[in-house]
């Protein structure tokens, strides 16, 4: 049972880890334009320019 | 399902035999590889700027990106937005753009210029937002390198912004994200409990106190969305489903939580996060539906949004939007331009009214006459003197009339709704008689009894009803956005699917609404020469010229004399007196003389929808009763009525006497679908038990309707009721499956014979059910 201890936490942590990940892609607004990304990714030509957001 | 984005090309655009090389439609006999000038010169634009590689990528529907023969020219420049470090930044809707190699053309096209500091675009939203360094007036390029791409674009407007802003979309997603955290952490513990029988009494207490640690939370903070729709159902004194939920999960929650400060043998915070996390999934998928839908009818409004050439005491124009425009200031109005404002002209003007009255042929105005806002100049350009600023003129009045009708169909209940008004107050029926039951009737202890009623209330939670509706509602709403028919209003399906007659409107609707030329005993080459005129003018008839001979390239020296026609050497193209004729007494008429050869006269005439006859065969097969109801002269309509094969006409009806037929139907017990593109009919669209407007119907129109059909025709219009009514269906099929399970499920409830494993069991299964029942909705 001592094991429990120590197993809970870190489950525990690792998962709150992704529920932190999430917020911070939502709030970085990676939501905003789910298609547009996925397609996005697939054009490997290097930009001519940056285009931030 | 449509929302989990599936790559799946529309139609192969590759560069094949017989495809074009820029926009992939198909090629007629003769041309080589491009299926217009405007292609060309698009490819070569492309190639060019060494991004050929677009070619190899792009999956968009063929002659999607076909540059129009005449490019408008679109002043952008007052709509560049100066920043404060100098550069100057514009947003755009851009139409066209429906794969991820259009958005990589458009932002490298426009990153190729040397004074582009950024342009990025959003696929899902269709924006663009460009920033360069440099004056104002570079705006107008960038948009005009767009067009020649093949892109419609416009400014961004406030609707465009209305329908994609989404901060309660947003919050529905984080709450999603939180509570799908929350049940499989609680999960991770309450597994640990159900299965460990031999487990000690302190260690089960301790993983109790984790999972309300855990659980507690995330009731609170996911089931925000819930809880202030039910506290606004409470004020307005009427149960909704949102408000059985809410007491649901809030119960269960206060009552796990007792038990764990008790020690008692279950909690239920899986359940009830669980239950949580399988509503918001299905909230968030109806949104995201819905929202694509708006957007896309937003870009439609955007793309006619009210751009007008103000002219300047200097006599310069400038182009400003509709809303800018006070009573008294002066406007150039271009020939083929729509009026967007009431006025009046110094000289006698050619207008075509059709979308105000429906009249299919152009009227004369004399001068001085009032001109009403909607009619597209079908003569010379002249100037307008506005009498009444936007929101004060007749296309204000009339969307003040269609709020009012709006508000009288707002009384519509969707089938959840008319559900969860009995099935809330049995399931609190049910619960409270299990509490009176167990304490008072049985005798045993209140915290028992407790317990007993909430898992009640748990079971009878309408998860799987809750899904039940919007799920069949985002399968089908997708399948109809693959046909091209959007549906703006949540209850649109429902009500489609009930509708027993259409009143069909008759130009624009059954008709194409623009003149096609009437095929004669032109001679090939005549034809090519005078629509090589015609392609310097913007006029409605040139067009249409135009388009009965596609490939004509541009006349040399082609002089436009305002009000009369086109010149170029000896050869003239334009009014029957321009060139030497008796004047033609509807106006639908073109005259094109050649040196001293003969004049010859070109007709043209409104023609009907190719698809219409089908679309009404259609129609009655669906059972439905279909009738035409038009403002246009008895012969016009009584002739199209023939064609398409419509049994009842109706014909002068003006605006007011379309909206009062469909009152009458309405008052005779009937549910009437309207289909209607004009101003005219916005009232009667609006006041129908369902509306649908074609494409290319005027902005009130799309407006007032639940459906707009993006495609040319009307084809998609019985497709589109047979899966309403197949998705009405499902959802009935569903409502009753998840009423079933809950018979079944309640009285184990009441015994007090429920666990968390058994509810976790019964939530789940009904919710899987109800979903892959829906997924059948997308089929036809």
């Amino acid at each position: 049972m001592d094991s429990l201890l120590l197993l809970i936490p870190v489950s525990l942590f690792l998962g709150f880890l992704g529920l932190v990940g999430f917020l911070w892609a939502l709030r970085s607004r990676q939501y905003e334009d789910l298609d547009g990304a996925a397609s996005r990714i697939l054009f490997d030509d290097k930009p001519r320019k940056e285009t931030p957001q | 399902m449509s929302l989990i984005g599936r790559v799946r090309p529309v139609a192969t655009a590759a560069v094949s035999a017989g495809a074009c090389a820029h926009c992939g439609a198909r090629l007629a006999p003769g041309q080589d590889r491009f299926c217009c000038a405007g292609c060309e010169g698009a490819h070569a634009l492309v190639t060019g700027l060494g991004l050929a590689s677009f070619y190899a990528r792009q999956i968009t529907e063929a002659g999607t990106l076909r540059p129009e023969g005449v490019a408008a020219d679109l002043d952008l420049a007052t709509f560049a937005e100066p920043l404060p470090d100098g550069t100057h930044r514009l947003d755009l809707v851009v139409s066209g753009l429906t794969c991820g190699a259009c958005v990589w053309l458009v932002e490298q096209a426009l990153a190729a210029e040397p004074d582009v500091l950024s342009a990025r675009a959003s696929l899902s939203a269709r924006r663009l937002t460009v920033t360069w360094r440099g004056e104002a007036a570079r705006a107008t390029e960038l948009g005009t390198r767009l067009a020649r791409l093949g892109f419609r674009v416009a400014p961004w407007s406030p609707a465009c912004l209305r329908a994609t802003e989404d901060a309660e979309g947003r919050e529905l997603v984080r709450a999603l994200g939180i509570a799908a955290f929350g049940s499989m952490n609680v999960m991770l513990v309450s597994v640990a409990v159900w299965v460990g029988t031999d487990m000690g009494e302190a260690t089960r207490h301790g993983l109790h106190w984790l999972a309300a640690l855990i659980g507690m939370p995330v009731v609170l903070i996911a089931g925000m969305p819930f809880y202030r729709s039910a506290w606004s159902a409470i004020r307005a004194g009427r149960p909704s489903m949102d408000l059985a939920v809410s007491l649901g999960v809030l119960a269960t929650a206060l009552m796990s939580l007792s038990e764990t400060v008790f020690n008692g043998p279950y909690t239920y915070f899986d359940g009830a996060t669980a239950l949580l996390a399988l509503l918001l999934a299905g909230r968030v998928l109806d949104r995201a539906a819905r929202r694509r839908a708006r957007q896309s009818v937003a870009e439609l409004l955007a793309l006619q949004e009210g751009l007008v050439a103000r002219l300047l005491p200097d006599g310069r124009t400038e182009t400003v939007p509709v809303e800018r425009i006070a009573a008294g200031e002066r406007l150039l109005v271009a020939a083929g331009e729509r009026l967007r404002l009431d006025g009046v002209a110094e000289t006698q003007t050619l207008l075509d009214a059709a979308a105000t009255t429906g009249e299919s042929l152009p009227r004369t105005f004399p001068p001085g006459a009032a001109l009403p806002a909607g009619a597209v100049n079908m003569g010379a350009p002249f100037v307008l003197s506005v009498t009444a600023a936007a929101r004060d003129g007749s296309l204000a009045a009339m969307a003040r009339l269609l709020e009012r009708a709006e508000q009288a169909k707002g009384r519509f209940v969707a089938i959840a709704d008319r559900a969860s008004r009995w099935y809330v107050p049995v399931a609190h029926a049910v619960a409270a008689g299990t509490f009176v039951l167990w304490w008072g009737v049985l005798g045993s202890a209140w915290q028992v009894a407790l317990v007993n009623a909430v898992c009640v209330l748990l079971i009878t939670c309408p998860c799987a009803l809750a899904l039940a509706v919007p799920a069949v509602q985002v399968v089908a709403v997708g399948a109809l956005f693959r046909r091209g028919v959007l549906v703006t209003s949540a209850t649109a399906l429902e009500r489609l699917a009930s509708a027993d007659h259409a009143v069909l409107d008759k130009t624009g609707t059954l008709t194409e609404g623009r003149p096609v030329l009437i095929p004669d005993a032109q001679a090939e080459p005549v034809l090519r020469r005078a629509a090589s005129l015609a392609r310097a003018s913007r006029h409605p008839l040139a067009q249409a010229l135009l388009r009965a001979c596609p490939d004509a390239p541009l006349a040399e020296n082609v002089r436009e004399v305002p009000g009369q026609g086109l010149e170029s050497g000896t050869a003239r193209l334009g009014s029957p007196a321009f060139c030497g004729l008796p004047p033609s007494a509807d106006g639908m008429t073109l005259a094109f003389r050649d040196g001293a050869a003969p004049p010859v006269v070109f007709r043209f005439a409104d023609r009907l929808r190719e698809d219409a006859p089908g679309a009404v065969q259609g129609l009655k097969e669906l059972g439905l009763g279909v009738e035409l109801l038009s403002g246009d002269g008895e012969g016009a309509v009584a002739a199209v009525a023939w064609q398409a094969g419509v049994p009842e006409w109706r014909s002068g009806a003006g605006p007011a006497a379309k909206a009062e037929r469909i009152a009458a139907l309405r008052a005779a017990g009937r549910r009437p679908l309207m289909v209607g593109d004009g101003i005219n009919d916005a009232a009667a669209l609006a006041a129908a038990h369902v509306s649908a407007s074609p494409a290319g119907a005027t902005d009130l129109a799309q407006t007032a309707s639940d459906l707009v059909l993006q495609r040319e025709g009307l084809g998609s219009l019985p497709a589109a009721i047979r899966i309403a009514r197949r998705a009405q269906a499902i959802a009935r099929q569903n409502i009753g499956f998840s009423l079933v399970y809950n018979v079944l499920a309640v009285p184990m409830a009441v015994a007090g014979l429920v666990t968390p494993l058994i509810a976790a069991v019964v939530m789940a299964s009904s919710s899987l059910v109800v979903v892959l029942n829906a997924l059948r909705a997308g089929k036809e």
